[in-house]
């Protein structure tokens, strides 16, 4: 009886380490989400300088950011800059992780090539953005090196056309993330029975049958684990295309972000507005982490 | 490719096929590697050059104008040595707290057995997805009314709450921190905070390392909430001021200028990461996928 009571007294103490955190999250976390839910029912902005609200209108900011057409369009925007910059990271990776992991092919140097594919992930995203943006500028050294090697008569306007904008986000967040996700894929490749592999070999399959055979849908859950942090981590692009068309998002608002447009909102002190759609994003991204939850929390129950 | 070769020409053929693979393996990858390294190439030699050089047109020698583009930086308008100060700062602190705090959660919920443990990690778990954005307007309102904003409070203080840090710190106590130990110290009289202190986190220094690593780097980088905390110009961080570089009327910048200041903000991330880098390949892979 005596020593329950001990491990009871103990037990305590799990509560007192979770204090900090707990009182935290409550009150900068917490707090907030419930008010940015709480604002997106009120009519709440400056009109010049009279300022309008706070007055309740139920869905009516709801109501007005899906139907002013603004957000749909941003919404394409983000998930077709997202989708340019996944697929070739996702094939990229799969190809270098599939590499990495083949015993049979004892690439060497392979530290060296996994600590350089790494480094774009941990660059300032506002300083490569930047630097993006200087180096594709009309007379930035990119057009000057296209113009000596005579593949373009004069200097190419990166900045101006819709496709080429996007094209540059996507590739900033491709050269960024793959590192990333190739070290992602190996760790799940790592954890295929090699025995597998060894029957397949034994039996005559080729590597590319194995990979599509075996690795591929083996690897389907961490793929969809994969996928879908992705998606989240692009519904949130915010720093690449705001710095690279200094929060414009031009030309013609064509690289527009959500998030994007929630800053825009949140400055302007639109808090109506930026309620609405910070629940929106929230509702979405809520979605999605249920799911990567199912892929994550599964083998704790075990 | 008939199904009977003998063994001896089967693995001949696979001998060649597999130099084969082997010699497109490294192709692809030194093309990758180029690519990522392409761009601070470019950096380095830019910011090594003249605004006269960078208008003639791209070289790939660098020239010997760095200390002049620093200088000419140094004494410009914008406030950087107040930059790099509060971007060290703020990703020091938030490091700090990040990885100390969500050790003692992880540690919570490893060590002890209470009435909502598995509540609190299914909770933890659940709101790790949760971006910031989504809370930053009551965010911004909250620390309005707290009298925080402008400040750098609001940006280090809610890393004591980083449900990411706590999960990798949980995994990684699952693996290596044995509950008799902590029976141990108990015997022998320790308290338990003390027991915390002195026996958990010395335990976990690599998970704090890499975890350390991984919040300064976020925070370093991070440039949307404190664009909107941070008003004066004295008190913003890096990113804020390249932004505002990219506001500028940049065309009448000197562009010499504008390269040294990216580099500075680049750089000393990257020696960080050349230096530590086995540790953070490792890490990533250990925090990222169960095993």
């Amino acid at each position: 009886m005596k020593k329950k009571s001990k491990v009871v007294s103990y037990n305590k103490w799990g509560y007192i380490f979770l204090i900090p955190f707990v009182v935290v999250y409550l009150v900068f976390q917490m707090i907030p989400l419930v008010s940015t839910v709480y604002n997106s029912f009120f009519e709440n902005y400056r009109s010049g300088l009279t300022q309008i609200g706070p007055n309740f209108v139920g869905l009516k900011n709801y109501i007005t950011i899906i139907t002013n057409g603004d957000l749909p369009t941003y919404f394409k925007n983000t998930m077709i800059m997202w989708v340019m910059g996944f697929v070739p990271q996702i094939v990229l990776s799969l190809l270098l992780g599939a590499w990495f992991t083949d015993p049979s092919l004892k690439l060497k140097a392979q530290g060296f090539f996994k600590t350089v594919i790494y480094m774009p992930n941990l660059i300032m995203a506002s300083a490569f953005s930047m630097l993006f943006f200087t180096l594709f500028a009309n007379s930035g050294p990119i057009n000057s090196l296209l113009i000596q090697l005579g593949i373009f008569k004069e200097a190419y306007q990166f900045m101006s056309h819709v496709w080429s904008v996007r094209s540059l986000v996507a590739f900033m967040n491709c050269v960024m993330w793959f590192g990333n996700t190739t070290i992602l894929l190996m760790a799940g490749m790592m954890g295929i029975d090699p025995s597998l592999f060894e029957a397949a070999q034994v039996d005559g399959a080729t590597a590319t049958q194995i990979f599509y055979k075996i690795t591929l849908p083996l690897l389907k859950p961490i793929l969809i684990f994969v996928m879908i942090t992705s998606l989240i981590g692009g519904l949130q692009m915010f720093d690449v295309p705001q710095i690279l068309t200094n929060g414009t998002g031009d030309p013609v608002r064509s690289s527009m972000t959500l998030i994007m447009y929630l800053n825009k909102h949140l400055f302007s002190k639109n808090y109506g507005l930026a309620g609405a759609l910070s629940v929106f994003m929230f509702i979405i991204t809520g979605i999605l982490s249920l799911i990567v939850f199912k892929f994550t929390a599964s083998p704790e129950k075990k | 490719m008939a199904a009977n070769t003998s063994l001896m020409a089967g693995q001949k053929e696979n001998g060649v096929s597999i130099t084969a693979r082997r010699i497109i393996a490294y192709v692809i990858l030194i093309l990758v590697s180029f690519l990522c390294l392409f761009w601070f190439y470019v950096l380095f030699i830019n910011s090594t050059r003249s605004h006269q050089e960078l208008s003639a047109g791209f070289t790939a020698i660098p020239s010997s104008h760095f200390f002049e583009n620093w200088i000419n930086l140094k004494n410009g308008t914008l406030p950087l040595f107040n930059g790099i100060f509060n971007s060290l700062f703020v990703a020091v602190v938030t490091a700090a707290l990040a990885t100390y705090f969500s050790t003692m959660t992880a540690y919570a919920i490893h060590a002890y057995d209470f009435k909502l443990k598995k509540v609190m990690f299914t909770f933890i778990l659940m709101i790790m997805m949760i971006p910031a954005q989504v809370t930053a307007l009551g965010f911004l309102q909250l620390i309005d009314k707290m009298g925080l904003d402008d400040s750098f409070t609001p940006l280090t203080i809610p890393a004591i709450a980083s449900p990411a840090v706590f999960f990798y710190m949980k995994q990684y106590m699952d693996s290596t921190l044995p509950l008799s130990l902590i029976e141990a110290a108990r015997i022998d009289g320790s308290g338990e905070f003390r027991t915390f202190n002195q026996i958990v986190v010395p335990l976990m220094k690599p998970a704090i390392a890499v975890q350390a690593i991984f919040s300064f780097v976020g925070s370093w980088n991070n440039y949307f909430t404190p664009a909107l905390v941070l008003h004066t110009d004295t008190k913003k961080t890096l990113p804020i001021l390249i932004a505002q570089l990219r506001a500028a009327d940049w065309l009448k910048f000197d562009m010499g200028q504008v390269y040294v200041m990216i580099a500075f903000s680049i750089f000393p991330v990257i020696i960080v990461y050349l230096l530590l880098s086995r540790y953070i390949v490792g890490g990533v892979t250990l925090g990222g996928v169960k095993g």
